[in-house]
């Protein structure tokens, strides 16, 4: 496949390979901040090529892994509600909640629907007026546009039975909360190539200056990711922190401006709560309050919800890099993607699934 | 409700719709049994079943018919042994149309005339309307297996060299497309085929096959595993080497899916020891229906019951089963 092939090509990843192993004289802690890359990692076998000095530690972007407890919870109680529709990504069905997930409603009756945008979501609002139709808008910078696009695209058409149940986070405050915890292990970070296709990456000289650590924007394919690691390290190595581009292909500076503009005029920041993780401040979208007659948490009455976290699950600490996932008691024992714990085994971007799926033999790596 | 009654209507839904193209003798002798003769079988007999339900029951490449006979032949086929006759049962939702119906059996006739076996017994029943999804069709299928052939699941052995018969993940996405989830049109066509022919052939030149197996639901990678798992071995495939159609990597790329989780009802996997590789090879490219055969990797002792997929860029890991439904990602 064009544009993809070139950046899967096995004698490009060699080259990349022997050049960080040329420059590499110590040990180093990279974090790709994506879940969409620490499943590419995983799946092409990445980690295994890379000198053992480079450890690379999972960051906190998986949507499906940080979206609250309790909005989960919100999630499966409008879904069970008798006229309603509710739509999510597919990833959303099997996240827990305190008490089941989205498939256990579903096979209780609930409506249901997996949808790959949310303008398939208010067409289905379109086609059953007599149905309130809910799509759980979750996502980093990445699905806020075309999320806040429905909500207008909605309010143009008349629809009065259209509202999403908002759980949007964004990148930038998150890497300010695991770069200014005592605990914090990264020195370097791979940037989402994909938020940064939406948000530019005008936010990050700042975050790199702050904490001395170099930001280098990157892809998902293996050229992409190892490309990413490489001008990390020349940097981490002659002891620089600036942010530099390595997915030019797709990301300007300044990204798309119309989508921002979009994402402007719906949402507005505010505080989220981050699964695992706990509050951080301003790292959330919310519906402006013009709105609200598209806000699901203001139509349908989810106030008093008590959330019940399992006690084991360490999704938070794998979330900000200080633990990985075999490092959880749980992991692999009473925890798979068949039964999951925590949110981040069961994402196909969350970390513990890309280590079930992918590396939980430890003869693979030898 | 009335063609289901046994009455008067069942015999006019079975004259007019069945009988002109189900019309083995066993069936026209309009018996509640079929009688078979097993005094020439020598060696063991096969007997496998399935239900199907399918949405939508027509897709491009096939419908509910075809895939109801191909599916169960291949079963049959998988022990090595020669399909010779299907049963069919009929679960037909109130009001499903009998143009629809007719044209349903009339390809269910069609690919049992091109695996060579007999439809020999039928059964339809029609529930209330909202009660079914249109059709479901079951069918059982027996066979004989000739003497001299040990070819199951648990028989791949280190050393063994597994192949697969053509592109990965067809008729999966040929559903989905036809079922207007995509959000782009595609040509993937199902792959649905009889592949006892094609079997025979193997077979033929290759009469140590271990393993022989059709990737369907969960894909190739689910059912390696199976296969992994049952024989107590470790298979290891080369992520290159998997023939994958243009069309369904990139539907795939879009969606998030991986083409080796994803179903194919016309491809087998074949399983042998090294020595015979290359002539089963040949004999599925021969067949119209193993043009894209290819070698995809080995089997090895250890680590026992795990699958592992050397990835295109020379790193290697686990190629695990499908958990649950396969949902498609995010962003």
């Amino acid at each position: 496949m064009r544009y993809l092939d070139e950046f899967r090509d096995a004698e490009l990843v060699k080259n990349i390979v022997g050049e960080i192993n040329r420059i590499v004289t110590r040990p180093w802690v990279i974090m790709e901040i994506c879940g969409g890359q620490t499943y590419s990692i995983m799946q092409n076998g990445l980690d295994q090529l890379l000198p053992s000095q480079i450890e690379l530690v999972h960051g906190p972007g998986c949507p499906v892994c940080v979206t609250s407890l309790e909005l989960v919870d919100k999630a499966l109680v409008i879904a069970s509600l008798p006229d309603v529709i509710f739509c999510s990504f597919g990833d959303m069905l099997r996240v827990p909640g305190s008490q089941g997930d989205l498939f256990s409603i579903r096979a209780k009756g609930g409506q249901i629907r997996v949808v790959y945008s949310p303008l398939d979501a208010v067409k289905i609002a379109q086609q059953n007026p007599d149905k309130q139709v809910v799509f759980f808008a979750i996502g980093f910078e990445t699905t806020a546009p075309v999320n806040a696009m429905s909500v207008l695209q909605a309010k143009s058409m008349g629809l009065t039975n259209y509202s999403i149940l908002v759980s949007q986070v964004m990148v930038p405050p998150a890497m300010h909360a695991i770069l200014g915890s005592p605990s914090n292990r990264v020195q370097g970070f791979l940037a989402a190539g994909h938020v940064c296709s939406v948000m530019g990456y005008w936010e990050y000289p700042a975050i790199a200056e702050k904490y001395r650590v170099p930001i280098t924007i990157t892809g998902f394919e293996p050229v992409d990711l190892l490309n990413g690691v490489l001008m990390t390290v020349q940097q981490l190595e002659e002891g620089k922190h600036e942010v530099l581009n390595a997915y030019t292909r797709v990301v300007s500076k300044e990204g798309n401006v119309p989508a921002q503009r979009i994402l402007n005029q719906v949402f507005k920041v505010c505080d989220r709560n981050w699964r695992g993780i706990g509050m951080i401040p301003k790292s959330g979208l919310c519906l402006l309050p013009e709105f609200d007659d598209y806000n699901a948490e203001v139509r349908f009455d989810v106030g008093r919800i008590q959330t019940k976290e399992s006690e084991i699950c360490i999704a938070g600490q794998i979330l900000q890099g200080i633990k990985k996932p075999p490092q959880c008691p749980a992991f692999g024992v009473f925890c798979s993607p068949e039964n999951p714990l925590g949110a981040t085994m069961v994402s196909s971007e969350g970390a513990c699934s890309a280590y079930y799926r992918y590396a939980r033999n430890e003869s693979v790596k030898a | 409700m009335g063609h289901g009654s046994g009455g008067r209507m069942t015999q006019e839904l079975i004259q007019q719709v069945f009988q002109p193209h189900l019309s083995a003798p066993e069936l026209l002798a309009g018996n509640d049994f079929a009688e078979l003769s097993v005094a020439s079988v020598k060696g063991k007999l096969a007997v496998s079943t399935d239900s199907h339900i399918v949405f939508p029951l027509v897709f491009p490449g096939g419908d509910i018919g075809r895939l109801s006979v191909c599916g169960t032949v291949n079963d049959v086929a998988m022990s090595g042994a020669i399909p010779l006759s299907l049963t069919a049962g009929f679960i037909l939702e109130e009001g499903f149309s009998t143009s629809l119906l007719e044209s349903i059996v009339i390809s269910m006739e069609d690919a049992a005339k091109e695996a060579g076996v007999h439809i020999i017994a039928a059964d339809t029943k029609v529930v209330e309307k909202g009660k079914a999804d249109g059709l479901f069709i079951n069918t059982t299928g027996i066979g004989w297996i000739p003497n001299g052939l040990l070819i199951s699941g648990s028989e791949a052995k280190p050393g063994d060299i597994v192949l697969v018969s053509g592109t990965m993940g067809d008729h999966g996405i040929a559903v989905l497309a036809a079922r207007g989830e995509l959000g782009f049109e595609t040509e993937i066509r199902s792959d649905v085929a009889p592949l006892n022919h094609m079997i025979r052939a193997i077979l033929d030149v290759a009469p140590h096959v271990h393993v022989l197996r059709d990737p369907t639901r969960g894909g190739l990678a689910t059912t390696l595993n199976e296969i992994a798992c049952q024989s107590r071995i470790c298979i290891t495939i080369e992520e290159d080497r998997v023939p994958v159609q243009s069309a369904v990597s990139a539907a795939c790329e879009m969606l998030g899916f991986d083409p080796l989780y994803v179903a194919n009802e016309g491809k087998v996997i074949v399983i042998v020891p090294e020595t015979e590789a290359v002539l089963a090879l040949k004999a599925m490219q021969n067949n119209s229906y193993g043009q894209n055969a290819a070698i995809i990797g080995g089997v090895s002792e250890s680590p026992a019951s795990r699958v592992l997929l050397k990835t295109r860029i020379g790193g290697t890991r686990i190629l695990d089963v499908l958990a649950g439904e396969m949902l498609p990602r995010i962003c």
